[in-house]
């Protein structure tokens, strides 16, 4: 199978198809490094409605004793 | 650019690249004097290109940053300059093993398109370099420009004296000759405009990425207060989201 696969393959294939894996492994490099930013990213996310949830409630317990003094 | 648009544009690139490289494969006739191997030169030749253009481009970014002082043109003129080196070092691989196919030799000094490409890319390889070592990111920004525009005009006039220059041994894919028929040559355009393609979603997918963390940035300064996010020291231009 693999010597048919030889012979019918053209002189220097071998070249060629090592000059287009480079190209897709850079590629594949390139949407790793973006994958990675991404989570990143994600995580910068996480962090701010972190914040925004702690502000939230600290604003609630701001409130509280206010409510708590004005007359019924 | 909104989602959707990138969307669109990463679905033109990978259908034109698909159909490109197929036409490429399957449709252009064998080359008589190369035979197979003149295959490589479907991706070697259009990516040269479009880096070679993008560092014009970036050159053209950093004209307006210092017209406008505008740090979206930095960002621009950057990005530009990060994407083309990305496929610099796809055009340096691909024409090495193009190389050895065709002179039995990985990389040969007395060849000027070879040493020539090789200084551009290694003049915009100190590119992050030097901009990591200034950190007043005004400064930064305004040496980054002043050397993409240097950098961006010679690399035109690196390109014209290579062509003045005499060489029989590497091959030519447009000359006065005219030596890229028929299918050859609607292959190598579609290919070409594939890698065009390309070069412009990576170059926006990285504006909208370094975008997007300004912007987070931005809104954890204004729920944490100053401390809250404290920009380290960067190659990457800073934008200034309110």
């Amino acid at each position: 199978m693999m010597l048919a696969a030889s012979n019918t393959l053209p002189d220097n294939a071998g070249y060629v198809a090592a000059a287009y894996l480079v190209f897709l492994a850079l590629l594949l490099i390139y949407v790793a490094i973006m994958a990675y930013k991404l989570v990143k990213i994600q995580r910068d996310v996480a962090e701010i409605d972190e914040l925004a949830d702690r502000r939230i409630r600290d604003g609630a317990d701001d409130r509280e004793p206010e409510r708590e003094e004005t007359p019924a | 650019m909104s989602g959707s648009r990138l969307r669109t544009l990463s679905i033109a690139t990978v259908v034109t690249l698909i159909t490109g490289y197929s036409l490429a494969a399957f449709v252009a006739p064998m080359d008589a004097d190369q035979g197979f191997m003149q295959k490589i030169f479907y991706l070697h030749v259009p990516m040269a290109i479009v880096a070679l253009c993008g560092f014009v481009f970036a050159g053209i970014c950093a004209v307006m940053h210092l017209r406008t002082e505008d740090a979206r043109w930095d960002l621009r003129s950057y990005v530009a300059i990060h994407v083309s080196v990305i496929l610099g070092v796809g055009v340096l691989l691909t024409g090495a093993i193009w190389a050895k196919a065709s002179w039995g030799h990985w990389w040969v000094w007395d060849e000027p398109t070879l040493v020539s490409f090789l200084i551009i890319f290694l003049l915009y390889a100190t590119y992050t370099p030097l901009r990591f070592s200034i950190e007043d990111r005004e400064k930064q920004a305004r040496y980054a420009s002043v050397f993409a525009i240097t950098a961006g005009a010679f690399v035109p006039l690196n390109f014209m004296a290579v062509r003045a220059a005499t060489s029989l041994v590497h091959p030519r894919t447009f000359d006065s000759a005219d030596n890229l028929p028929g299918a050859m040559r609607s292959a190598f355009l579609v290919c070409l405009l594939g890698m065009v393609l390309l070069y412009v979603l990576l170059w926006r997918y990285e504006i909208a990425h370094k975008t997007t963390v300004a912007q987070l940035r931005a809104l954890k300064r204004k729920l944490a207060g100053d401390d809250g996010a404290r920009s380290r020291r960067s190659a990457a231009p800073e934008l200034q989201v309110r």
